[in-house]
């Protein structure tokens, strides 16, 4: 009964949202445009100086735009639930005999979807700049689920840091601020051989790498290779500690 | 007959960090009657009615919605409540349609359910107009109108409005109070904020003025206006002059003693009710050969109740003048 409800009342969140994004096409940009140019520049700027091995840049890169897109997207959600919170609706919610954790599953069910956009943008746009996918449909089906999952858990620890900030602008500059250098100090871009041997470390070993690798296996070999496993332990991880955390948050923030 | 109690506090405590909201509040509002909570800004009034609708937690005290604990079962309190006022906004990028649909939504009604009593209740605050258009664009008294019908959807048994007409333009607060008055007609259980006492006078069962967050007076308009002295009849003497024979007429009318400033060529005395006083005033007056410029009842203010309730003006403003003058 109780998962009927949860299910109803998040879509009814789900249809806000989207009114929303209808409303406000802006809200769609960090998926459709800034991917995009992303594409563009990294493909057409880095695409002759970095020699890959075995491959072409731009088949390296789409992965780490991929990852990067979502992984920012997802984050962002908690903009959106800061700005909720601002501006009095989470008030309105809650005067309302609706479960209440609903508005946080219906923000982050919305995120799977812009993902989801993300992803078919991005395909189109390297498939036109010479992304040659070489891992066949099921690896790139892998390819998105891995994405998505990571995306989906991300979203949660957007939502734990917008009902833990007291301002929208404060989460935009703490995104800007931790997920930014995660995607630099990665495999997104370049690969970390040439990294000094701190920051290799560290990058071959950071979520942002290891799913970035899956995807770009799974995407050009067809199989997951040897990150697979800990890119699921960490998306799955992730959520298992923000799901919990971000309705605590709320809840906390919520009842002050 | 015994009238049930729908809403019901006790001893009701808030703090914010050094600042005490609340300071043992209660409350009580008997079924199918409209109580104004009177106070000024910063009484408690808001924090009242954000505990009252399970918005905030107290930090010691009980409230009770329609014989439900609000504490213990917020849920359930907010299956059978209303809320409508600065607490609860709507949704500025949704149409008004859609915001009254999407509450209808939350409150668990069938969609179809959803958009007829949307319909319906956009017709009745003749909205229906403007329904399609996001309330963004909506006017001050459109959005609390929207606001009124979406506290009832769920057509609840009790409404918490918080400051219905603060802001609104006196058009707009006419008709707000015309649709209020209309509820309470219904059955509803109302509990309203107000920093009005004409607000409260006119749309109000019972009138609960609180300051400092503690109730200090409760009772009808009237009971409250004549432990503040009542109405007053006032007159401006044409001439500084007369002032003290003006005084010794209308001393005649009441068996208390007028209050003059001569400065001012003002005279006030208390009346306790209005038939006849006026012909009799001008009468005496006449007689005793005293011109007039001005004359007419004055009904005691917010702040004459406060000052005689509290012996203090309503409001923080000297505070904080005083604070600046230190």
């Amino acid at each position: 009964m109780t998962l009927r409800w949860w299910i109803a009342d998040s879509l009814e969140m789900v249809k806000r949202n989207l009114r929303h994004i209808r409303r406000t096409p802006e809200l769609l940009l960090d998926v459709t445009l800034s991917p995009i140019m992303f594409v563009i520049l990294f493909r057409y700027v880095f695409g002759g100086a970095i020699p890959i091995e075995g491959t072409t840049y731009v088949n390296f890169l789409m992965a780490g735009i991929f990852v990067q897109t979502i992984a920012f997207a997802g984050v962002y959600t908690g903009v959106l639930l800061a700005n909720d919170l601002k501006n009095g609706m989470i008030d309105r919610f809650r005067s309302l005999p609706m479960l209440q954790s609903s508005v946080l599953t219906g923000r982050t069910l919305t995120d799977l979807m812009r993902a989801m956009l993300a992803v078919a943008v991005m395909t189109v746009v390297g498939l036109l700049v010479g992304f040659r996918p070489e891992g066949g449909v099921v690896g790139w089906f892998l390819a998105i689920a891995v994405m998505l999952a990571f995306g989906f858990a991300l979203s949660w620890l957007g939502v734990a840091m917008g009902a833990f900030v007291r301002t929208p602008e404060a989460l935009q500059g703490l995104i800007f601020m931790t997920v930014f250098p995660l995607t630099f100090a990665s495999s997104a871009f370049v690969p970390t051989e040439t990294m000094p041997d701190w920051l290799r470390v560290f990058a071959d070993n950071q979520p942002m790498t290891l799913v970035t690798n899956t995807v770009r296996s799974f995407t050009l070999t067809g199989t997951g290779g040897p990150d697979a496993i800990p890119a699921l332990i960490w998306s799955v991880g992730s959520l298992v500690v923000f799901f919990p955390l971000a309705l605590w948050l709320y809840r906390r923030r919520t009842s002050q | 007959m015994t009238a049930t109690t729908m809403i019901r506090a006790e001893g009701l405590h808030k703090h914010f960090g050094k600042t005490h909201a609340l300071r043992g509040l209660d409350l009580d509002v008997a079924e199918g009657t409209i109580l104004a909570l009177l106070g000024p800004n910063g009484a408690g009034k808001t924090t009242a009615v954000r505990i009252l609708t399970t918005l905030l937690k107290p930090d010691a005290g009980r409230a009770e919605v329609a014989g439900i604990d609000v504490l213990r079962h917020p849920t359930e309190v907010r299956r059978t409540i209303g809320v409508a006022g600065q607490n609860a906004t709507l949704d500025e990028v949704l149409t008004g349609k859609e915001n009254l649909e999407m509450i209808g939504r939350l409150f668990r009604l069938p969609a179809s359910e959803a958009r007829s009593r949307a319909n319906g209740l956009l017709e009745r605050f003749d909205l229906l107009e403007i329904a399609d258009r996001v309330t963004k664009t909506y006017s001050g008294g459109e959005r609390r109108r929207l606001d009124l019908a979406g506290a009832l959807v769920a057509e609840p048994p009790v409404l918490f409005l918080d400051e219905p007409t603060t802001g609104l333009d006196p058009r707009g607060r006419l008709s707000m109070w015309d649709l209020i008055g209309r509820l309470a007609k219904g059955g509803t259980t109302v509990l309203m904020t107000t920093q009005y006492l004409e607000e409260a006078d006119l749309l109000a069962d019972d009138i609960a003025v609180i300051d400092h967050g503690k109730l200090i007076a409760r009772g009808t308009a009237l009971e409250l206006k004549q432990r503040t002295g009542g109405e007053r009849l006032e007159i401006l003497v044409t001439n500084a002059e007369q002032v003290r024979a003006a005084a010794a007429a209308l001393a005649k009318l009441s068996g208390e003693q007028p209050l003059i400033d001569v400065a001012a060529r003002h005279v006030s005395v208390p009346v306790t009710s209005h038939g006849g006083v006026l012909t009799r005033a001008v009468r005496e007056l006449d007689a005793a050969g005293v011109q007039v410029d001005d004359i007419g009842f004055r009904r005691p203010t917010l702040d004459e109740v406060f000052l005689a309730l509290t012996g203090k003006p309503a409001g923080d403003e000297t505070s904080v003048l005083e604070e600046l003058a230190s």
